[in-house]
Parts: structure tokens; sequence; C-alpha cells
């Protein structure tokens, strides 16, 4: 279902069966480190990141947990605190509100509070995105709700290799990690995807490192920032332009901490910039993303910035009033002609 | 069932915890003048004191090994002293200073104290499912460490405290949930906010034993407890324990208290030190040269974490933008 054979040495993975991957290696090799939430036994996860690991792991290393966000959250944190490594799961991250004060007042400063005293070496992963009719809570992505919090790191992947990569990271790291996953990047065989949810992934185990972002397309003629499944999004506009524009496609993979030289140097190459983001608008990446070239040097740019971002909206249920609100395609290439212009 | 000296020690360890709380209220106090301001002074903030409430940390702590875990709510010390958390290094949090357990950066309501699997949280009943956590590796990992979370009886409304509850239940871990009924949520009575006559009754429904404790009675509370660390270290799962203890005073210094009318003489008169001090004289386990001696020894050990917090550098500025990541 979820793997493709090209005949190749590089298998191809989906998304959600690298994730998933990455877990079980890291289990295999550290019996500190366990997963629990919301179906992720049997199930294998709503969207597919834990397939398989029930059947290898059994019950006592993947707990199914009750609708308990606070409590399994909390419970995660203090399995943290005594040295294992927690990969929890929050099956939408819209369901946050719930819980957030296990992760935002807990989760997030217990280590500055004890004046790194304490680590929390824990994962939260959680499912972020829309674009399939599921409505005001059940489509947000929040990442900069989440990456506004110090003490957080917050990644999203755009596809299966980074996110295998990714995982490895964040299970490894001694901080909380968010590890964001957008539903239309996890190659689900029951939704609508782009090809690139489904790509070629090492079977022996890599890290991708937090923190940086990469340059996905290169280019000369626009810097296009974005994260998540909207890169797929933007590579597909770069890749339809070539030759007429030269897009410079940063992926940031890791929303916080923000890789801004890696932003700054291509801006400063291309003196044109676009921040494509499924999150909303106000207050949120995107700014922060304009804020820093605004900081550093604002002569950077030939031409002022435009950003494709979640305008400031609930999500709406209807697919025609979804996609009036969604970075398109359409949306993201009619930003690009408008800063070359 | 208990010696003689395990009671006079429940006695020691009482007037230890009240010598620090005296003395953190004095100096908390000290330096406000002459325009009370909550932000000013050597100890600047907030400042939740337990006196009354000694009982409940000694007749717990006195159960529990440093490899067992204590979450503690917004007013931590006596748990914190009990569970044998260093004096000074936490006097030293207190001030602010890079001595203290968290290098100044936590404060009264967050020390910790990973040796002594000591934590607190300023956020109503939600170091409770963090216990739980804390209960689930030791569990995991096959040792018989148990987990206490330790909250008041306003947290037990809170969701926080039936999402533990049910978890550890679910689960069978050795948790032991103890709620500090002092008869008030800041100015709110527990009868104007709880729905049951007691917590404990809540524990039928995790499927869970309950026990109520009345009488701010170390020695019973040491029991109660003390059948509850048994189950949970021999598999028996969770237990819900309710304390019926007294808040002395107020929420938090500053509190003027005028909610509490009569209650507050009430209350002041059940202090739980001198009815135990005058069990122990009258069963011939203390003379008046040992009560003596027994404060004497507080207040030098009190004094000498003052002394040594007050000596103890304040954090350069720049020590903020450290341990926001390990």
């Amino acid at each position: 279902m979820t793997v493709t054979d090209t005949g190749t040495n590089t298998r191809r993975l989906t998304t959600a069966k690298a994730i998933s991957e990455g877990i079980a290696q890291e289990m295999r090799t550290n019996p500190e480190v366990f997963v629990m939430g919301e179906d992720v036994g049997p199930y294998g996860g709503i969207f597919g990141s834990t397939t398989g690991l029930f059947d290898e792991f059994g019950s006592t290393r993947i707990l199914d947990t009750p609708i308990s966000e606070t409590g399994f959250i909390g419970a995660g944190i203090g399995a943290a605190v005594e040295g294992m490594r927690p990969v929890v799961e929050l099956m939408f991250v819209d369901f946050f509100g719930v819980c957030m004060d296990q992760i935002y007042n807990h989760m997030a400063k217990i280590h500055y509070e004890s004046g790194g005293n304490v680590k929390v070496p824990m994962v939260l992963m959680t499912a972020t995105g829309g674009g399939y009719s599921d409505g005001a809570q059940h489509s947000q992505c929040l990442w900069a709700t989440f990456a506004h919090m110090p003490g957080l790191k917050v990644v999203a992947p755009s596809n299966p290799y980074d996110a295998k990569g990714l995982m490895i990271s964040a299970i490894r790291d001694d901080n909380p990690v968010l590890f964001m996953f957008h539903k239309g990047v996890m190659g689900l065989p029951w939704m609508a995807k782009n090809p690139r949810s489904i790509g070629p992934v090492p079977e022996e185990e890599y890290t991708v490192p937090i923190g940086k972002a990469a340059i996905a397309h290169a280019g000369s003629d626009v810097t296009v920032v974005s994260v998540s499944m909207s890169v797929q999004h933007c590579l597909d506009v770069a890749e339809k332009l070539q030759g007429d524009i030269s897009v410079e496609v940063v992926d940031l993979r890791t929303v916080s901490p923000l890789d801004r030289e890696t932003i700054l140097a291509s801006v400063a190459k291309t003196g044109r910039l676009v921040v494509v983001d499924e999150d909303y608008k106000s207050f949120g990446m995107s700014g922060e993303i304009a804020a820093t070239i605004a900081e550093v040097d604002p002569t950077m740019l030939r031409k002022p910035i435009k950003r494709v971002a979640y305008p400031d909206i609930p999500i709406p249920y209807a697919r025609v009033l979804e996609y009036e609100a969604l970075p398109t395609r359409e949306k993201i290439e009619a930003a690009i002609r408008d800063v070359v212009s | 069932m208990l010696s003689n000296d395990e009671r006079v020690e429940f006695y020691r360890q009482m007037v230890r915890i009240r010598t620090y709380e005296e003395a953190i209220r004095r100096d908390y106090h000290a330096d406000k003048t002459p325009a009370w301001d909550i932000g000013a002074g050597l100890i600047p903030g907030e400042m939740h004191l337990a006196a009354g409430q000694e009982p409940v940390a000694v007749g717990l702590c006195a159960n529990l090994r440093d490899d067992d875990a204590l979450t503690a709510p917004h007013r931590p010390h006596h748990l914190a002293l009990a569970k044998g958390v260093d004096m000074n290094s936490m006097t030293a949090e207190i001030f602010g200073r890079t001595t203290g357990l968290g290098k100044g950066k936590g404060g009264h309501m967050h020390l910790f104290d990973p040796a002594k699997h000591f934590s607190c949280s300023g956020i109503i009943a939600e170091g409770m499912p963090v216990a739980v956590g804390q209960a689930l590796a030791f569990s995991r990992r096959g040792t018989d460490a148990v987990a206490v979370a330790v909250a008041g009886e306003g947290a037990a409304n809170q969701g926080a405290f039936h999402e533990a509850l049910n978890l550890a239940s679910m689960w069978n871990l050795p948790v032991i949930f103890v709620i500090e009924d002092n008869d008030w949520a800041i100015s709110v009575a527990r009868d104007a906010s709880t729905s049951v006559p007691s917590n404990a009754d809540r524990a039928a429904a995790y499927g869970i034993p309950g026990e109520r404790v009345e009488g701010n009675d170390v020695e019973a509370i040491y029991l109660a407890v003390k059948r509850a660390v048994d189950r949970a270290r021999s598999g028996g799962g969770p237990t819900l324990l309710e304390v019926h203890t007294v808040r002395m005073w107020g929420h938090f210094e500053g509190d003027a208290q005028a909610y509490r009318g009569e209650e507050l003489a009430v209350a002041e008169a059940a202090d739980p030190i001198p009815a135990y001090e005058a069990k122990l004289v009258a069963d011939d386990l203390l003379s008046q040269a040992e009560i003596e001696q027994i404060l004497a020894e507080a207040s030098e050990e009190v004094e000498a974490a003052i002394a040594y917090a007050k000596a103890s550098p304040v954090p350069d500025p720049t020590d903020a933008y450290q341990h926001v990541f390990a």
C-alpha cells in the first residue's frame, strides 16, 4: 500500500511510512523510546504515522491512550523528565486547546525554569493542514502558535526523506520537539495527493538537522520561502515556470528555530521574496520572515514582499470556500509573477 | 506502630518547616515598605506559604525515598523540605540567586531538584499528569519507585485531576494522589466549589481506593500514606487520598483574608504543631529543654540558609538567554 518498488536501489516510501520507519529504527536501538497517543496502536495512527509499530513492539511500547490529551501529554512529560524518550501523538493539532497547558507551561518551560537541570526529551507529533473539507476544527496548521512559545522546536517536513530524518533528529534531541506533519504530505491512499508525497527514502538511519532549511529548487530571480505542504505547490510552480522565471524555493523544514541565514542569503541573491504559508497570515510565520528582512537589510529587496498565506478567517467547510482561502499554485504563481514584473 | 524516635522526628520536621515559612515570611515583608510593592525586595513576586499544612508534608514524605517522585503545586515549600530538597539551594532560588535550584529562573513556584525527583507547577492540577508519567517510567523500568502528586482541594475540580486518575487507574501505575484540603481555593470555600463532601469519594469513579484523613494529624496521615505507598510499590496501583488540613495564613502573602471572617481565628487556633507537641510531652517523649533545642536547631539551619542565599550572587542579566534549550 505504501511502498512502491521502483526497481532502483533507493526505495520510494510515503511520508507516513517514512515517519513510522524512523520511529521503529530508533525504538530498535533505544529502549527508552516509546509511543503513545490516540489510536497509535493496532490502527497505526489515523494518518499512518505509527503504521506497523504495534505489530513489532507490542502494547508495552506502543500505548493506545484514552481521549485524554492533558493526561497523556502530561504523562509523556513525566516520562521524559525521568529520562525516557516518548513520542506522543496529538491526533489533530487543532486539539491543542484541551491540553495547551501541558505543552506550553510544562513541556516548553521545565528546562528553563530548572536552570537547565531538567531535560524534556520528548517528541509531540501532530497532524496539521486542510484542503479536504474537514472544517474549522480539523484543518489548521498552527505552527506559528507553537513557534511563538520559547522552548519548543517546531519541525514540519514537506517530503518523505526529510520526514524520516527529522523524526530521528527529534527523538534524539534533548529538547521537546513538535513534529507537525501535514495530512496532505503523508501520501495517504484515501486522500488526493501530490506525487511528491511519495519519494526516495534510504533504508539506513540518517538525520536531517533541526533548524536548517533546504534549497529545494535553486533559482536566481525570486526567493519563495515556504514550509510543509505548501512547499510541494511551490515546487510545482517553480518547475512550471522553468525557463521563464528562475524560482528559488526555500523549504524551511523547521519553523523554529528559524533558519534566518538561509532565507537572508537567498533574498540577498534574488532581491525578491514571496512567503507561502498555509497558517494564518497575521502575527505568524510570514510576518516573522518579512520582519527578519526588514530588521537586517530592507534594501536587499528590489520589490516589496508578497505573502500568500491563509487569510484571517476560520477555515470554511465547503470546498469552494476553503480553496478560496488556501495557498494554491495559482496564487503562488500570481505572486511570483507580480514580484518579478 | 510508630516508634518514639519516629514521632519525635515528625515533630522536628514540622518545626523545621514552620521555622522556614516564618523566616521567609519575615524576609518577604521586610523590604516592601513603606508602600507595599509585590515586585520589590530581596524576595519579589507572589509568595504562598504553607503554615498549618506541615503534617501533610511530613506524614507523606516519611514514606518516600529519594528515588520516589513528588510533584507539588504552587504552595511547595513544606513538601520540598520534607522530600529532602537542599534548603540552601531552595532558598537561593527563592531569593533569585545563581546558586538556586533553577539559577534564579524558576522562583518559589517552580522548584526542580532532579536528584530528589522533586518538581512543582504553578498551574492548578497540572502537575498530576506529570506524576503519572513518572510512575509510567518507573513501572516500565521495573523499579518499585512510586510517584506522588500533591494538589489542593480546588485542583480536584480541574480536568487534569480526572484525566490523571483515569490514566493511572487504566495503566495500574504506582501513583499516590494527595489532595490537601485546606478549605479554601484562594477565597472560595470548598463547599462552594466541590460537589461531593469528600474528594476521596471521587476515587470510586476511577475504580481505585480513596480515603479521607481528618484531623490534620501527622501520624494518621503517615499511616494512610503508608497504606497507599505499600499498595503502589507492590503493584496494587494508584490511591487517592484527601487530607483535611488548615491554611493558617493567606493564600499568598498580602492576602487580607476578609473573606474568612470568624473562621480565620478558628484556623489559627487549629495550629497542628503545638497540638502535636502537647501530645508528645504528655507521652513523655519531649522535655521543654528538648523542645527548645529543636527550635534552636531549626532556627540555626534556616537562618544559615537565608544567609547563604543573601550572600549568593545575583544572576548576570544575560543569563536570561541561557537554558532555553538543552
